[in-house]
C-alpha cells in the first residue's frame, strides 16, 4: 500500500500511509486509538475504501479492494470479538459457510469430512483439541486458534490480528506467539495489531507505528524496543509509570476475612486493602480474581466469610449496600456493566448518584448537568458535549465516564477490574495518575490486572491469586515479574 | 422538547384526518369527535401501560383478559350491591396490582420470560372471566342506574368524554414518572442494559416489578371504564385482542421491543392514529372485516419509513 489517504467528514483519519508485507513477515502495527489502525484495516479488508493512494496485490495495483477481492487476495482476520458459534463444534465454525456436503440434492453436511478436513487445520497450529470438540468448551485462547484455523481454510496468505492478546493469559499468550512464529515459517505474513508492545518486541520482524492517522515511524528488528514505540506513539517520552504515594498507607478500609465463593467454594480469601495505598491483585485469568470482587461489590451472595468496609461488615449480595458504603467497582467489560452505552455522557455519569440531582423522586435537570460537566472537566474526557451517548466515545473516554460515576460520590474503596484493557497508552497513563491522586486522599484501591507492566508499575503491593486462593503478598521492593508468575502459577507455596 | 418521530406521526395524523375529513365532512362532527375521543381516552390508559412494560425490556400480553375478569368482578360488584361503587373500584385496581405484582415477582425474581409469563397470564384470566359468570353475560339489572358513577366514567364535560380527561390527567402524571423522575431514568437503564444498572447499584429487580404494577394497575383503571362504557361484559370477547392495540400504539410510538426506548407523547399519538385509523375505516365506508388490515398495514408502512429515515440519517 503506498500514500493511502482517507478522510472522514471533518477528520482526515490516514494521511499518506504507506505498509507493504512480504510473505512469512510478521509486523507490528502499532498507535494509540485513534491512530488509525482501524482504518487502515477496513480498508485492507476491503470494507473502506480509500480517498488516495493505491494499494498492489500481487504485483496488480487496485485502487480500492473490494469484501470478495480481499478475500480471494488471501487476507484474513481475527478480530478482538471472535465470529464463532458457541452450539457448534471447532471443525463446524471452522467451514461455516463452506460446509462439504453429501446425498446430493438433499445436500446433507457431510460432518465426518468436515471434521476430517479440520484436523490438519488445527495441526498445523499445534492446538491440543480436536475437530469434534464443542466449541463452548474451549477457552478464549483456544477459540482464538479457532479463528485462526479458519482464517488458514481460507487459504489466507496475510493474517491481521487485532488485539490478540488482550484476554489470555502469560501461557496463553506464549502460545499464541508460538503460533504466530509457525505461521511465519510456513511462509504466511501476520499483522498484529497490539497495546501490548513486549509482545511485539518478541514477535515481530517490523515495526509500523501510527500517530494521528500518520505513518511516523517503521522500525528494524534491531530498532524494536518498547520505550521507542512508546515514544513514536505518543510523541513524547513517557514517564515511568509508578508513582510513589504522598505517605505511608493507613489503617485497613477493605478487609475480607475468610470469604469463600461459589466459583472456588474450596478455597477462601483473607485480604485487607489499606487506606492510601494500590493493592494489585495478579494471577492467571480464571484463578477467581473477578468472582472475589463480584462478591465483595454484592454481585453475587458470597458462600461464607465477612467483608467489613471500615470495620464495619458489609451486608452480602448487594451493590446498592456497597455503594452506600462508598466501595465501587470499576468492571472488566465496560461496555456491557460499566455503561449504557446508548445513554448520554450525562445520564451514565449521574446514574449510581442520580438521588443527589433528585428532589422529592423528580430529577433537577440543571442540577444533573452540572454535576456532569464537572467530571467531565475533572476527568478531562474528550467529548463534544455531555449530551452525546457515550457509545460513540473512544475506549478510553468510556473508561472515564464509568470513573466519573463513581468520582462524582464520595469513594473510600475503589475496585478496578481491569482498568486499562483496550485503552490507548495516553488514556492509561490518566487513568494510573487518577488512581494515584485518589488514594493519596485515602481512597483503598484494589487493582484487578492481567498486564504484568501494569501490576507492577502501579501497585503498591501486589496479592497473587491462584485457583482461588491468596497465593502469596508481594511488597513493592519484592516485586518482580518472576516473583509474581511463580506464585500465579502455584510453584510456590504461600 | 417533541422528538422527531413524534412530530413524524403527528403529521401523519394530521394528514389521515385532513384526508378523511375532506372526504367525509362527518369526520369533524361533535358527535364523531366525542365518540373518537372517548375510545381514544380508554384505549390510551392501557397503551401508556403497556409502554412501562415495554420500556422495562419485557412484554404485557394479558391485558385483554385483565380488562374482561376486572370488568365482571367490577359490574357484578357493583350490579349485585356487594359494594358500594368506590369500594368495587379499590378492589379492582388492588387486584389489578396484585396481578402486575405477580407476574413482577415471577419474572424478575424467577427469571421467567415475560412473553411466557403473560401467555400463561391472558389464558388464566380469561378463563376465570368466563367461570366467574359461568359464561354468561354480566351487567347491570334493567333499570338500575349509578348515577354518580355513571357521570364519573361515562359522562361529558362541555362536550369532553370524562374518559379522555382522565386519560390526561393519567399521561400528564405518568409522563412526569417516565420522563423526569428517577425511577423513570432507572426504567430506561434497565431496559438499556439490565447489568449495568445493576453495577450501578440499581435495584434492577424493583424497577421491573414496579413496571408491571403501574401496568396492571393502569390497566385496572382502564377496565372499569370500559365496563362502564359497553355496561354488558361477555366474558369470552370482552377485550379481546385490545393486548396487541397497546402494543401497537407503543410501537408506533416510537417504543423499541428491546427496551430503553419510548415516550409518553409517542404512546399518546400512537393510540390516536390508531383510533383515528379504525374511524377512517368506518366513515370511508371499508369493509369493516378490513379493519385490523388497514391498521397492521399503516403499522408496518410506519415502521418502514422510520428505519429508512433513521438510516438515511447515520449514514
Amino acid at each position: 500500500m503506498t500514500g493511502i489517504s482517507k478522510s472522514y467528514p471533518g477528520v482526515r483519519a490516514l494521511d499518506d500511509v504507506g505498509l507493504s508485507v512480504s510473505p512469512g513477515e510478521v509486523i507490528g502495527l502499532v498507535g494509540e486509538n485513534g491512530a488509525g489502525k482501524s482504518t487502515l484495516m477496513k480498508i485492507l479488508g476491503g470494507v473502506a475504501e480509500p480517498s488516495a493512494g493505491t494499494i498492489v496485490l500481487d504485483g496488480e495495483p487496485l485502487a480500492r479492494l473490494t469484501v470478495a477481492r480481499s478475500m480471494a487476495g488471501g487476507i484474513a482476520f481475527v478480530h478482538q470479538e471472535l465470529n464463532l458459534f458457541e452450539n457448534l463444534t471447532v471443525g463446524a465454525n471452522i467451514f461455516i459457510g463452506r460446509e462439504p456436503l453429501r446425498g446430493g440434492l438433499l445436500r446433507f453436511v457431510d460432518d465426518s469430512e468436515l471434521h476430517r478436513s479440520a484436523q490438519p487445520l488445527l495441526a498445523q497450529l499445534g492446538a491440543d483439541f480436536d475437530a469434534t470438540t464443542p466449541l463452548a468448551t474451549l477457552s478464549l485462547a483456544q477459540k482464538q486458534l479457532v479463528e485462526i484455523a479458519k482464517a488458514l481454510s481460507l487459504k489466507a496468505r496475510l493474517v491481521i490480528m487485532d488485539e490478540p492478546t488482550s484476554s489470555l493469559t502469560s501461557t496463553e499468550t506464549e502460545r499464541l506467539l508460538a503460533t504466530v512464529a509457525r505461521l511465519r515459517a510456513d511462509g504466511v505474513a501476520v499483522i498484529l495489531i497490539t497495546h501490548r508492545l513486549a509482545e511485539v518486541e518478541r514477535a515481530a520482524d517490523r515495526v509500523v507505528v501510527l500517530r494521528d492517522g500518520r505513518c511516523v515511524a517503521a522500525l528494524d528488528r534491531s530498532e524494536i524496543q518498547a520505550a521507542t514505540m512508546i515514544r513514536h506513539m505518543i510523541g513524547r517520552d513517557l514517564k515511568t509509570l509508578y508513582r510513589p504515594p504522598a505517605g505511608p498507607p493507613g489503617e485497613a478500609i477493605l478487609d475480607l476475612a475468610a470469604v469463600r465463593t461459589a466459583y472456588r467454594p474450596d478455597q477462601s480469601v483473607d485480604l485487607s486493602v489499606r487506606r492510601g495505598e494500590i493493592l494489585g491483585l495478579a494471577g492467571l485469568v480464571g484463578s477467581g480474581r473477578t468472582e472475589l470482587a463480584r462478591a465483595v461489590f454484592g454481585l453475587d451472595a458470597p458462600l461464607s466469610g465477612t467483608i467489613r468496609v471500615d470495620d464495619r461488615p458489609l451486608p452480602p449480595a448487594s451493590p446498592t449496600a456497597a455503594i452506600a458504603r462508598g466501595l465501587y467497582l470499576v468492571p472488566e467489560d465496560r461496555k456491557r456493566c460499566g455503561l449504557v452505552l446508548d445513554f448520554p455522557i450525562r445520564s451514565n455519569v449521574t446514574l449510581a448518584s442520580l438521588g443527589a440531582s433528585a428532589r422529592r423522586g423528580l430529577i433537577d435537570t440543571a442540577a444533573e448537568d452540572r454535576q456532569a460537566r464537572i467530571q467531565r472537566d475533572r476527568l478531562d474526557i474528550r467529548a463534544p458535549d455531555v449530551t452525546v451517548t457515550a457509545a460513540s466515545l473512544s475506549g478510553g473516554n468510556q473508561q472515564k465516564v464509568v470513573l466519573a460515576k463513581w468520582l462524582s460520590m464520595r469513594p473510600r474503596v475503589l475496585i478496578f477490574d481491569e482498568p486499562t484493557r483496550g485503552i490507548d497508552v495516553g488514556a492509561k497513563n490518566e487513568i494510573y495518575r487518577l488512581m494515584r491522586e485518589l488514594s493519596d486522599h485515602g481512597v483503598g484501591i484494589l487493582m484487578i490486572s492481567s498486564d504484568m507492566e501494569e501490576v507492577i508499575g502501579v501497585s503498591d503491593r501486589v496479592a497473587v491469586m491462584h485457583e482461588g486462593r491468596i497465593a502469596g503478598l508481594l511488597e513493592r521492593v519484592t516485586l518482580s515479574e518472576q516473583a509474581i508468575m511463580s506464585l500465579a502459577v502455584g510453584r510456590l507455596a504461600a | 422538547m417533541i422528538g422527531r418521530k413524534d412530530l413524524g406521526l403527528l403529521i401523519l395524523i394530521i394528514v389521515v384526518g385532513t384526508v378523511v375529513a375532506i372526504i367525509n365532512p362527518r369526520f369533524l362532527s361533535p358527535i364523531n369527535l366525542a365518540n373518537t375521543a372517548n375510545l381514544i381516552g380508554l384505549f390510551g390508559i392501557f397503551a401508556v401501560a403497556q409502554a412501562f412494560v415495554i420500556i422495562s425490556g419485557g412484554i404485557e400480553l394479558s391485558v385483554g383478559s385483565i380488562i374482561a375478569l376486572l370488568g365482571v368482578i367490577f359490574v357484578d360488584l357493583v350490579a349485585g350491591g356487594t359494594l358500594s361503587p368506590g369500594m368495587a373500584a379499590i378492589v379492582v385496581l388492588v387486584l389489578g396490582c396484585i396481578m402486575g405484582l405477580a407476574h413482577g415477582l415471577l419474572i424478575a425474581k424467577m427469571g421467567l420470560q415475560p412473553f411466557v409469563v403473560t401467555l400463561c397470564g391472558l389464558l388464566i384470566y380469561r378463563g376465570a372471566a368466563r367461570y366467574y359468570t359461568e359464561d354468561a353475560t354480566a351487567g347491570f339489572p334493567f333499570g338500575a342506574s349509578f348515577p354518580m358513577l355513571e357521570w364519573l366514567t361515562a359522562g361529558r364535560f362541555y362536550g369532553v368524554p370524562h374518559s379522555l380527561i382522565a386519560f390526561l390527567a393519567i399521561t400528564a402524571v405518568m409522563g412526569l414518572v417516565l420522563h423526569r423522575s428517577v425511577f423513570g431514568r432507572y426504567l430506561f437503564a434497565v431496559g438499556k442494559n439490565e447489568e449495568a444498572a445493576r453495577y450501578s447499584g440499581i435495584n434492577t429487580d424493583r424497577i421491573v416489578i414496579a413496571a408491571y404494577v403501574i401496568c396492571c394497575g393502569l390497566t385496572a383503571v382502564a377496565a372499569i371504564f370500559i365496563a362502564m362504557y359497553t355496561r354488558s361484559i361477555s366474558p369470552s370477547s370482552h377485550g379481546n385482542f385490545y393486548e396487541l392495540y397497546a402494543i401497537a400504539a407503543a410501537v408506533l410510538g416510537g417504543c423499541s421491543l428491546r427496551g430503553g426506548e419510548g415516550s409518553i407523547l409517542g404512546v399518546v399519538l400512537g393510540t390516536v392514529l390508531l383510533q383515528v385509523l379504525q374511524n377512517l375505516v368506518n366513515l370511508l365506508g371499508i369493509p369493516s372485516s378490513l379493519n385490523f388490515a388497514v391498521m397492521g398495514s399503516v403499522i408496518l408502512i410506519g415502521v418502514i419509513a422510520d428505519r429508512q429515515f433513521s438510516h438515511r440519517k447515520t449514514g
